[in-house]
């Protein structure tokens, strides 16, 4: 990754943070202060989806020519991924603590988010009961494909067919509320941006440790013969 | 391609017949969960409530479903299998075992539904609109199964990573079924019930679709 994105993320970042606890918001019925939660918890879903994204396209690349590279960034692009999903539901809970009263409330959002962190969960599972490198990869890259194409219509289509207290509900979930208001906008937006970076740079560190971790043990092995 | 495929659903047919005591299994299986649903909620005495009972119905069709897909490709003999992989292409082994499993799932649904009338109740009010739900939910099951099947043959803890990987990819599969389920039996109009069965057709072109492409990657070994 460029040294210049990782500036401009840690930028964005300390604006994001500043910015959203300082800044001004619109005086909302319930939601009031929590509001702010908009800067914090929608960058993950953000981050997570285009980490998966990420992930699933070099699981694809893995498919049509298979090296232990893309390999590695597909498993580490969905490592970081879940991570973002699980912060995701967290800050989500503490929100949802606040405006609906319970930390966990049911919601079809809910629940769709919390079964695409199932699924991944899933692949890591697959990927921890193969044994053989080779067939674990190209498995696991064909789960990966799968399970992608198959949460597509838990969270893109089913939350847009039911009623649901999440805002923004009804049509573009998590968007249309605050379209009126330029404010917010001018947060949420370099937010999503710093966050989707920070994924990025996380699991390219990670991939590079992996890289290093590989060669070692591969060294260990030969100086072992 | 078509002769191979027509040959091998023939030859999957005739296996299963041929195995009597896996059909009978399958069937006590199905037959012990409906009478377990039914003592554990003592339904001389009471009734269930109608949402009780498409909740139930759908569990029970869930797993039965799941243990009989399992076995299309995890129950597989190592050496059988490379024979019929040395004769046939992937492409025609998967569409095979689809339309067979479809098959499957659909008889399994219908003893389920049958079974649940004897024991249970049968509150269902529009007919058609159910069993097309439960075909075209068989489709959808035996497509994402019979690949899911496929994946978790080649591990060693083949039958807890079967239920493991499967059982988030059939949630969306489900949700839209237990919607139709909601509306029938609500004594809805079919018109009412449209949007789902269109969405669940659309499921079913991707997850069967995938199914087929990514098949031959996982074949490979």
């Amino acid at each position: 990754m460029k040294t210049w994105l990782k500036v401009v993320a840690v930028i964005l970042l300390f604006y994001v943070h500043l910015a959203g606890m300082l800044g001004d918001v619109p005086r909302l019925h319930i939601l009031n202060e929590t509001i702010r939660a908009l800067y914090f918890h929608v960058p993950m879903w953000f981050g997570m989806c285009a980490l998966f994204l990420v992930s699933v396209y070099h699981s694809v690349i893995y498919l049509r020519n298979p090296t232990v590279d893309t390999d590695r960034k597909a498993v580490e692009y969905a490592n970081v991924g879940l991570v973002f999903g699980i912060l995701g539901m967290l800050t989500g809970m503490l929100w949802a603590n606040y405006a609906w009263g319970s930390p966990w409330h049911g919601d079809p959002k809910q629940n769709g988010a919390a079964i695409a962190l199932l699924v991944y969960m899933a692949y890591f599972v697959l990927r921890g009961s193969l044994e053989n490198q080779e067939q674990k990869a190209r498995l696991s890259a064909v789960y990966n494909i799968f399970a992608f194409a198959a949460m597509i219509p838990l969270i893109f289509i089913i939350p847009r067919m039911t009623s649901s207290m999440h805002p923004g509900s009804g049509g573009n979930p998590g968007f249309n509320m605050y379209d009126l208001d330029n404010r917010m906008r001018l947060i949420f937006y370099p937010a999503v941006i710093a966050w989707i970076l920070v994924g990025v740079w996380i699991a390219s560190q990670r991939i590079r440790y992996r890289k290093i971790q590989d060669q070692l043990s591969d060294l260990e092995y030969e100086k072992s013969i | 391609m078509l002769q191979s495929i027509k040959i091998l659903f023939i030859k999957e047919f005739k296996l299963e017949l041929r195995r009597k005591s896996v059909i009978s299994g399958l069937g006590l299986y199905l037959l012990s969960l409906i009478f377990i649903c039914y003592l554990t909620f003592s339904l001389r005495q009471s009734s269930i409530s109608e949402a009780t009972w498409s909740a139930l119905f759908w569990l029970v069709i869930l797993f039965s479903v799941i243990n009989s897909v399992a076995k299309s490709f995890i129950g597989e003999n190592k050496g059988i299998s490379i024979y019929y992989y040395s004769i046939a292409s992937p492409q025609a082994i998967i569409v095979s075992k689809i339309l067979y499993n479809t098959v499957l799932c659909f008889v399994l649904s219908l003893a389920g539904y049958l079974l649940f009338e004897l024991f249970i109740d049968n509150p269902i009010q529009d007919q058609t609109i159910f069993l097309t739900t439960l075909f075209l939910t068989s489709i959808g099951f035996a497509s994402s199964l019979s690949l899911i099947s496929g994946i978790s043959s080649k591990a060693n803890n083949s039958n807890i990573l079967m239920a493991v990987l499967s059982f988030p990819l059939l949630i969306s599969i489900l949700l839209m079924a237990i919607r139709i389920t909601k509306n029938v039996l609500d004594g809805l109009d079919p018109s009412v019930s449209y949007d789902e069965l269109f969405n669940l057709v659309a499921i079913n072109c991707i997850l069967s679709g995938l199914a087929y492409l990514l098949f031959p990657y996982i074949w490979r070994s």
